[in-house]
């Protein structure tokens, strides 16, 4: 009888170590998970560091031109080359993603429903690489013969469209899902227009997904570098129409971090922790607007 | 009469205008993929055979095959998946587990996440340069491509891993709690065998990432096409081939078609493969 007690407790304890191990364990993966976003932008501010102790960080704003082996170092014209890239994806991408979005989630015959949300989830797993190959060879000819050279902002700006139109659409499809159908309900009862259903009660009420959205796919047309950098020109200038060639932040990190050195080399880690402070922008931006939409929600919800 | 039916007329000619946007985007978007897709199968079908699979390249890579991609590629997702798979299960665990005891961390952690998975691949790139070939000597090699890559995966793998896990039912637990079975009883013989899909889920999406990226490999796991002898030698991934064929090789059009192809079809077969695992285990459980 004793013995018997004894066993169970001895198997008790045993259970009670392991539990405690695992827990120690996970925290400990856990911790490494957490510290890495830390170890990514110490090491790229160390890299960097150099330049901006030699250059200042004024004069990566301030340097007319980009010509970093005679110690020109103007980030300007690709920052906004960046910039106009990123915005007119989205400004592509936003309308063509919501509408996409309210096919599949609200208006869409099933049939045709199902087979077109695998698409665009078939869109958003081809490889940047592929998107830019196809780039390459099919859009930029087109683009050329319309207006020379071919390789522009233009092309740019609608190979990122179509790449981060499933971001934008899935993530929208994610947010009008939690709409409550009650609202439907009521607009129906109401036998309210489908576009004052949609642009007073639908829209309003995914308004914080839908911003979210927008915001992570505006990041992610930032962030892209290889469509952007086969389909560009990569010609360091600022753009004076849409079908001039330009060179993005990532493009030119990819281009000259073959054979950069000294501060050359620190520069392009400038050019990576700039972008490292606009994803930080960004990704703060999504939150807060998700916990203004919380904060918004919770008080419909008492209200009813 | 006149005056109360012209907003009602405004508005079926609005809801008309939404509809027809509706239709025209869908048309466009599923041509848009066609077209892309069209162009490579028609570019690159003609190239692909099994000798193209299995030698080597050469002249640049306007002729020969892929296979020293094809082996660096499972290469370095192996070293990739070697990391990031107990990193982000560990991490998933304690996110969806141990939200009671661990919230700070948990908190921390999901931020830092969050952050993590907007990180542009090319500023990974950067990272994995300073961080793994030069201060940790690994020099342009398989191990340094495929460790960076892990960073990268690591938000996707744990948040699919996280949902999958949260769908598992409370009453599991309650279960497995009432009848005093231990935490590590309860989750290695209860909470994951029952997340297997969403387990495989988290797999693929990270195996599909990490097939398709290249600007964090050209500075990690180089550019060397010939086969590689060790994991500290420098292999170059499929989609870096991709990349080189097309942008820096004239001539080199056809085989990055077949190279894309190659890759677009592994891409497709990893979810078909996931499909059909996750399926057959919701069958048999």
């Amino acid at each position: 009888m004793q013995t018997f007690e004894m066993s169970q407790l001895s198997s008790l304890r045993r259970a009670h170590r392991r539990d405690r191990i695992l827990r120690h364990s996970l925290r400990l993966l856990g911790s490494i998970t957490g510290l890495l976003v830390l170890l990514i932008t110490l090491f790229v501010l160390q890299e960097a560091w150099p330049a901006l102790q030699n250059l200042g960080f004024i004069r990566f704003w301030t340097d007319g031109s980009w010509h970093p082996l005679e110690g020109s170092f103007g980030l300007m014209p690709m920052v906004l080359g960046s910039g106009l890239i990123a915005l007119g994806a989205t400004a592509i991408a936003t309308p063509l993603g919501l509408l996409s979005a309210l096919f599949c989630q609200c208006y869409g015959p099933p049939l045709l429903v199902v087979p077109y949300r695998r698409l665009l989830e078939l869109l958003a797993g081809i490889p940047s690489v592929v998107y830019g190959f196809w780039g390459l060879v099919v859009l930029v000819p087109q683009i050329n013969r319309l207006h020379p050279p071919g390789q522009s902002l233009l092309a740019g700006t609608l190979i990122l469209s179509l790449m981060i139109l499933p971001t934008v659409a899935l993530l929208a499809i994610a947010s009008l899902a939690q709409i409550p159908s009650s609202y439907w309900q009521g607009a129906a009862a109401l036998s309210l227009s489908r576009w004052t259903t949609l642009t007073r009660i639908i829209l309003p009420s995914a308004r914080s997904g839908l911003f979210t959205a927008v915001v992570l796919a505006t990041g992610r047309a930032l962030g892209e570098t290889m469509a952007v950098l086969m389909v560009c020109g990569n010609v360091v200038q600022v753009p004076s129409s849409v079908f001039d060639p330009v060179r993005s932040l990532t493009a030119n990190i990819a281009l000259e971090m073959a054979y950069a050195t000294g501060d050359h080399r620190a520069v392009l880690f400038v050019s990576g922790l700039v972008l490292l402070a606009i994803v930080a922008g960004l990704v703060v931006m999504a939150e807060g607007i998700s916990n203004q939409g919380m904060s918004s929600e919770s008080v419909i919800v008492h209200e009813r | 009469m006149s005056i109360s039916q012209r907003p009602g007329l405004t508005v079926t000619a609005l809801d008309r205008l939404l509809g027809f946007a509706m239709a025209a985007t869908v048309i466009a978007v599923g041509l848009g993929f066609c077209w892309i897709l069209g162009a490579i199968v028609a570019q690159g079908l003609g190239q692909i055979s099994l000798a193209f699979l299995l030698a080597e390249p050469s002249n640049a890579g306007r002729e020969g095959g892929i296979a020293p991609m094809l082996v660096s590629t499972l290469l370095i997702l192996g070293v990739c998946l070697a990391i990031a798979l107990p990193l982000g299960l560990g991490t998933a665990l304690l996110l969806a587990e141990f939200t009671i005891t661990d919230q700070r961390l948990g908190r921390l952690v999901r931020r830092s996440l969050d952050f993590l998975a907007g990180v542009p691949s090319i500023v990974f790139g950067l990272f994995g340069n300073a961080f793994f070939s030069q201060v940790l000597g690994l020099g342009f090699s398989i191990l340094s491509g495929g460790l960076t890559l892990a960073c990268m995966v690591l938000p996707l793998l744990i948040r699919t891993t996280e949902e999958g896990l949260r769908a598992v039912p409370p009453s599991y637990r309650q279960g497995a709690a009432a009848l005093g079975l231990s935490q590590t009883t309860t989750l290695f013989k209860i909470i994951l065998p029952a997340a297997v899909p969403g387990l495989i889920a988290g797999l693929v999406l990270g195996m599909g990432r990490a097939l398709a990226e290249t600007a964090a490999l050209i500075f990690t796991s180089g550019y060397v096409d010939r086969f590689p002898r060790s994991l500290m030698d420098s292999g170059r991934a499929l989609s870096i081939h991709i990349f080189d064929l097309s942008m820096n090789i004239p001539g080199g059009d056809a085989r990055a078609a077949a190279s894309a192809l190659v890759l677009l079809t592994l891409l497709l077969l990893l979810n078909l493969l996931a499909g059909a695992l996750a399926q057959r285990w919701a069958n048999s459980s």
